[in-house]
């Protein structure tokens, strides 16, 4: 067995994820990492769109920012930002949003806005960019982020992008019709919202991680399934491609992957 | 009817102190060119409208020229903070920014609508999110034929909009190709329109499609090569990637900053003498 490390573990079980054929809308960053990996193993057919209009991207790197001009060149084809929006996205036709955020809550509600009251933050992030109406109109939401104290708070200062709200059927009764959040995959393990209380509890953990590391990376007490399982480890394939993918990249931008 | 003429007189005579502004691009095709005009030129109170604000609206705010940012996502892309902008709102320096917040989505609508000559934009949005709680314009509004609650925006009608393109013929008419983002959009809904450009060709050869803005719908056309500068022009040349994480640490601190501003872009008479004295402060940085 190769040996990888838990970012590349947490990239292939987040790719995993994502069905062949499945129109997926890409946030910058790790979920553009994970869902090109994704077209690049087990789903050669999965459709990606970014915000910024391609519609079908197939860049061979991974992309610094979100209107790099890769992604327009090799996609099917690019339309305008409001056309994005209005009609692939409201129109109803993404079945898989996949996000990030800088901190989430046990209901999987996001925050990338301020860290700190609104007026006088601590730290201002970047702001909402496409996530709230890609939370409440993509069919189903995949949620990528690292695990620590600093991510996964007991209470979001803002909430930016909605995920199941104070949990149960509030998110239904918020009058979205959309699934939301189904996976919050991290470097530790895999997160899954429990099917009556909504709250994310932990379904896998990555070889090599233990119960104890998932509760002190997380800012409430977390919950465990009652069957929880090892995330099976990368493939070969999979690292192989996720690698080659990184240094693709690496040689082409001149420094590492986007952060954003 | 578009005229074209330099950008100094475009900015000096379309651009006004206490104006909204939309320099509008998504990633792709920004009017950095336009940006530095509008700073060498002393703007002051602007309104800055974009959804992606980047470089150089860190700039206008940090020297000062903004008292209100309209935005939805503002960061350096790829790298992470716009940190102008960051001290602006978190210490009130150089003065206080006033923020209106939005998302992609609304924005992208509030241009639309803009364009449309309608006064509001209509979508399905904002649904489990504080952003109404803090910005007041976030309403509501009960569909007349279904009962559906959606929500409803203002319009954006910018004073001026400032779009980078590809080329435009010797009339004044403009295509653009590639992430196109929201410009055409943008500048539909604004009063005047200053459209900065690589070339200026004889005729353009676009096909019947193409997202061409007719000089009859701008107000100046400038030609500016290079003008996106870091940012990139489809066909033209690619994004300076370094210049992204360079930015982040010339940002990071104030002195830094107003330094950086006034060698390359105050005490420079246009975007070409920047990028002049830029390559020489990069050579001596690594001679």
């Amino acid at each position: 067995m190769t040996e990888f490390t838990t970012n590349e573990m947490m990239t292939v079980a987040a790719a995993r994820r994502l069905k062949n054929g499945a129109v997926c809308f890409v946030g910058i960053g790790l979920p553009s990492t994970a869902a090109n990996l994704a077209r690049l193993t087990h789903a050669p057919d999965v459709v990606l769109i970014y915000e910024s209009g391609p519609i079908g991207a197939k860049p061979q790197v991974l992309p610094l920012s979100i209107g790099d001009g890769d992604l327009a060149l090799n996609a099917d084809t690019v339309v305008a930002t409001p056309e994005i929006f209005r009609y692939w996205l409201q129109g109803g036709r993404i079945n898989v949003g996949f996000l990030g955020a800088a901190q989430i809550d046990r209901h999987a509600n996001l925050n990338t806005t301020v860290i700190g009251p609104y007026d006088r933050p601590k730290t201002r992030l970047p702001g909402a960019g496409g996530a709230p109406e890609i939370a409440g109109s993509a069919g189903e939401i995949l949620i990528i982020l690292r695990q620590s104290k600093r991510a996964f708070v007991d209470r979001l200062d803002f909430i930016t992008t909605v995920g199941f709200l104070d949990g149960g059927d509030a998110r239904e009764r918020a009058g979205l019709k959309t699934k939301g959040p189904v996976a919050v995959i991290t470097d530790l393990g895999i997160l899954e919202p429990d099917p009556v209380t909504r709250e994310l509890t932990v379904t896998h953990i990555h070889r090599g991680v233990t119960r104890e590391q998932l509760v002190a990376a997380t800012g409430w007490p977390l919950k465990f399934a009652d069957t929880v399982v090892e995330t099976e480890p990368p493939t070969e394939t999979e690292l192989t491609a996720l690698r080659d993918l990184n240094a693709r990249t690496a040689a082409a931008h001149g420094q590492d992957q986007g952060s954003e | 009817m578009a005229e074209i003429v330099s950008l100094r007189e475009a900015v000096a005579g379309l651009i006004h102190d206490g104006d909204q502004v939309a320099m509008e691009g998504f990633t792709h095709l920004i009017p950095s060119a336009a940006g530095h005009e509008v700073a060498r030129q002393g703007r002051r109170d602007l309104t800055l409208v974009r959804m992606t604000p980047d470089l150089i609206y860190d700039q206008l705010i940090g020297i000062g020229a903004a008292r209100k940012l309209i935005f939805s996502w503002g960061g350096n892309p790829g790298v992470g903070s716009l940190h102008r902008l960051r001290e602006a709102v978190e210490t009130g320096w150089p003065h206080p920014l006033e923020i209106e917040e939005h998302s992609h989505a609304d924005l992208a609508n509030a241009y639309v609508a803009g364009a449309a000559n309608l006064p509001f934009a209509v979508m399905r949005g904002y649904i489990g999110s504080d952003l109404p709680k803090v910005n007041p314009l976030l309403k509501t509004i009960t569909c007349p034929f279904t009962g559906e609650v959606l929500a409803a925006v203002p319009s954006l009608r910018p004073d001026v909009t400032v779009i980078h393109a590809q080329k435009a013929d010797r009339r004044g008419n403009v295509l653009m190709w590639g992430i196109v983002g929201v410009q055409k959009e943008a500048a539909l809904a604004a009063k005047r329109t200053i459209v900065t450009v690589e070339e200026i060709v004889d005729t353009l050869e676009a096909p019947p499609n193409a997202c061409i803005l007719p000089h009859w719908a701008l107000s100046a056309v400038c030609v500016e090569p290079g003008g996106a500068f870091p940012s990139y022009a489809q066909g033209y040349y690619d994004r300076d990637n370094r210049f992204y994480p360079a930015w982040d640490k010339i940002a990071r601190n104030r002195d830094t900053f107003l330094a950086w501003m006034k060698r390359h872009v105050l005490d420079t008479a246009n975007f070409a003498e920047f990028r002049r004295v830029l390559a020489e402060t990069a050579a001596a940085k690594e001679g």
